[in-house]
């Protein structure tokens, strides 16, 4: 019931009011409208921070594969590393150099990476010690590869006076150690108290519980933590450059300096020489591969187990 | 119902093999105990290699610009530089993305793309470094130096202090070109822990934002970021530490060369790191060698109190969120 008509007085009043009630809506409504701006601007540029990092994995790959794939020849398996212009030649030294150096390094540190990892979780949760070998084993895993290489030609090469296999066997072990902790002790972590004192309750040693119980239950974790590990040190290239340093030849000995794949790449694709450099592209395209195909494997091995 | 016949005896305990216990507890302790030494041996060895260089010149050697090998005279302030200044270029492209592509992949991403764009993120990190290096040089560098640095010499030119900045060759190789690969190649790191962090907001929190009418953005920069701002920093600090230690991508593409006359981040410059790999097999032992590890001491240095403060940052955030639960 609004038909009561006021005096003029009233209704000024009446209009004055509702004046500054609209002009509170029109605030409000600008004040909402620029709100819903910001939003909109910023969710847009989030959408184009994660098209720019899809871009750039998109364009190196596509780059990788336009430029290495011609290289896939089968003299490239067979041929050792030719001088600079020569018309033909392979990287066959130094594929053989990179699996024996990263197998190896992997046989070396992957069971002193998991007893820490037990350690770690089954031992030492609580213990200074254990919270200090965490603290540290974080660190050492995002620690420059490079001073991993200082460290093994001061303490190998400079005493036995040759750069060696055997010193980039060590610089890689080292290397793998923290990523196998790490991933070990996680998965570890994991595995339900229930299960241990089960075990422990049938009068099972401590070492036969973690040995057959626990590590067992966390074994696809474990497995993924090394094919990682395998995977950072396929493409390592810093901590060789002064251990394993490279050899134009073929070399099976790990006391004499080794060919891998990483630093031969470093020294064709920095040399101005055309037949170089198609190697080179060559190298980053069985390295690519052969990196991103370990990291699937092992998410889809833990996806595949959990 | 028959009675079984009473044992005559309980069955003795099984003693298989009673060292078995200690001797793996000892040998998972020496694990442990081996990564601590490892440590230890880093740091011992970097320090014993470096004393010829810290013995002659002492701190000196941070801030001096000389590096000639032939006088053999050294110091290290050319490549400090370029290592502090390619990651704090690195940073300043990587964060806002890092923010961007967490913010993505924890509110605006539908559920089925989550996982194969996280996974894409992932990869990034795990394409080797010498791939970035090789394809930077190669690909990326030249693409840079026509389409970025040439219009942005002739945009900036004449400019006071801006036009430094952008002056030099624009070839593509240089801090500029060192800290956007750099960029890329951390993007990853903190973008996973970023999202991590984000993912461990409780919702109640961020329903009751939304619940008073906030957006999208409001409730990300106003609730979930400084509820998550240590593991955020802590985040940023672990990318920080893989961008100063980062080798092979770096010295494919700074240049190498010794030289701090011009501040243009066109110009090329030299790293820690990319030092380290060009000359040290080569130098011969003695002053050089050992200025070359004292380098290598520096960076070690910077990246441990950069790592350990980021780790510090990530467990007090992991406790805080123990004590809120």
């Amino acid at each position: 019931m609004s038909s009561v008509v006021g005096s003029p007085a009233h209704d000024g009043a009446a209009s004055a009011r509702s004046a500054a009630a609209s002009a509170l809506q029109a605030s409000r409504q600008r004040m909402h409208a620029k709100r819903k701006r910001v939003n909109a601007i910023a969710l847009t540029l989030s959408l184009a921070a994660m098209a720019f990092g899809v871009f750039w994995l998109i364009w190196i790959l596509v780059e990788t594969v336009r430029l290495g794939i011609g290289g896939m020849t089968l003299s490239l398996f067979t041929q050792m590393t030719p001088p600079p212009q020569a018309e033909d030649g392979g990287l066959a030294n130094a594929i053989f150099g990179s699996i024996t150096m990263v197998g190896l390094a992997t046989l070396l540190g992957t069971p002193i990476g998991i007893l820490a990892g037990i350690y770690l979780a089954e031992y030492g949760q609580k213990s200074w010690l254990g919270s200090i070998t965490r603290f540290i084993n974080d660190i050492l895993l995002a620690a420059p590869s490079i001073v991993i290489g200082l460290f093994i030609y001061s303490v190998v090469v400079a005493r036995m006076k040759t750069f060696s296999g055997f010193a980039g066997v060590l610089a890689l072990a080292l290397i793998v150690i923290p990523v196998v902790i790490r991933t070990t002790e996680n998965m570890l972590a994991l595995i339900p108290n229930a299960l241990r004192e089960a075990a422990y309750a049938l009068g099972t040693p401590k070492w036969k519980v973690i040995m057959t119980v626990t590590l067992k239950a966390a074994r696809a974790g474990v497995i993924t933590g090394v094919l990682l590990a395998l995977a950072r040190i396929a493409g390592e290239t810093a901590p060789l450059l002064f251990t394993a340093l490279s050899n134009q030849f073929w070399s099976s000995s790990l006391g004499d300096p080794m060919a891998s794949l990483p630093v031969t790449i470093f020294k064709f694709a920095m040399s101005p020489y055309e037949n170089w450099q198609k190697l080179a592209w060559a190298g980053v395209f069985l390295i690519t591969l052969g990196v991103l195909a370990l990291n699937i494997l092992a998410r889809t091995f833990l996806r595949n187990k959990h | 119902m028959q009675r079984s016949e009473p044992r005559k005896q309980p069955p003795g305990r099984r003693r298989t093999m009673p060292w078995a216990d200690v001797v793996f507890s000892a040998l998972a302790h020496g694990a442990a105990w081996l990564t601590l030494a490892l440590l230890a041996g880093i740091i011992v060895s970097l320090i014993v290699g470096a004393t010829p260089a810290i013995k002659e010149y002492g701190l000196g050697f941070l801030w001096s610009t000389d590096w000639d090998p032939v006088q053999n005279k050294y110091g290290g302030l050319v490549m400090i530089y370029g290592t502090l200044m390619t990651s704090l270029i690195a940073l300043v492209i990587a964060v806002p993305v890092s923010f961007g592509i967490a913010l993505f992949l924890t509110e605006l991403s539908p559920a089925w793309l989550k996982r194969p764009l996280g996974t894409a993120v992932e990869l990034l990190a795990a394409v080797p470094s010498i791939v970035y290096g090789m394809w930077g040089l190669l690909v990326f560098g030249p693409l840079l130096a026509s389409y970025v640095q040439q219009p942005l010499q002739s945009l900036f030119a004449g400019v006071p202090y801006l036009g430094a900045l952008f002056s030099g060759p624009p070839v593509g190789i240089g801090l500029l070109s060192a800290g956007i690969i750099l960029a890329i190649m951390i993007i990853p790191f903190i973008a996973s822990v970023m999202r991590d962090v984000f993912e461990v907001t409780p919702p109640m929190l961020k329903e009751s934002a939304y619940g008073l009418g906030s957006t999208t953005w409001e409730v990300m920069f106003k609730v979930v970021l400084p509820y998550t701002k240590t593991g955020v920093v802590g985040g940023i600090m672990l990318g920080l530490g893989r961008a100063l230690g980062e080798t092979m991508a770096v010295t494919f593409v700074i240049g190498n060369m010794n030289q701090l006359n011009s501040l243009s981040l066109f110009e090329a410059a030299n790293s820690i790191t990319s030092a380290l790999a060009n000359e040290f097999a080569e130098a011969g032992e003695g002053l050089h060698q050992a200025s070359l590890i004292y380098l290598g001491l520096v960076l070690f240095f910077i990246t441990f109190v950069v790592l350990a403060f980021s780790k510090v940052l990530l467990a007090r955030l992991k406790k805080g969120e123990g004590s809120r639960a």
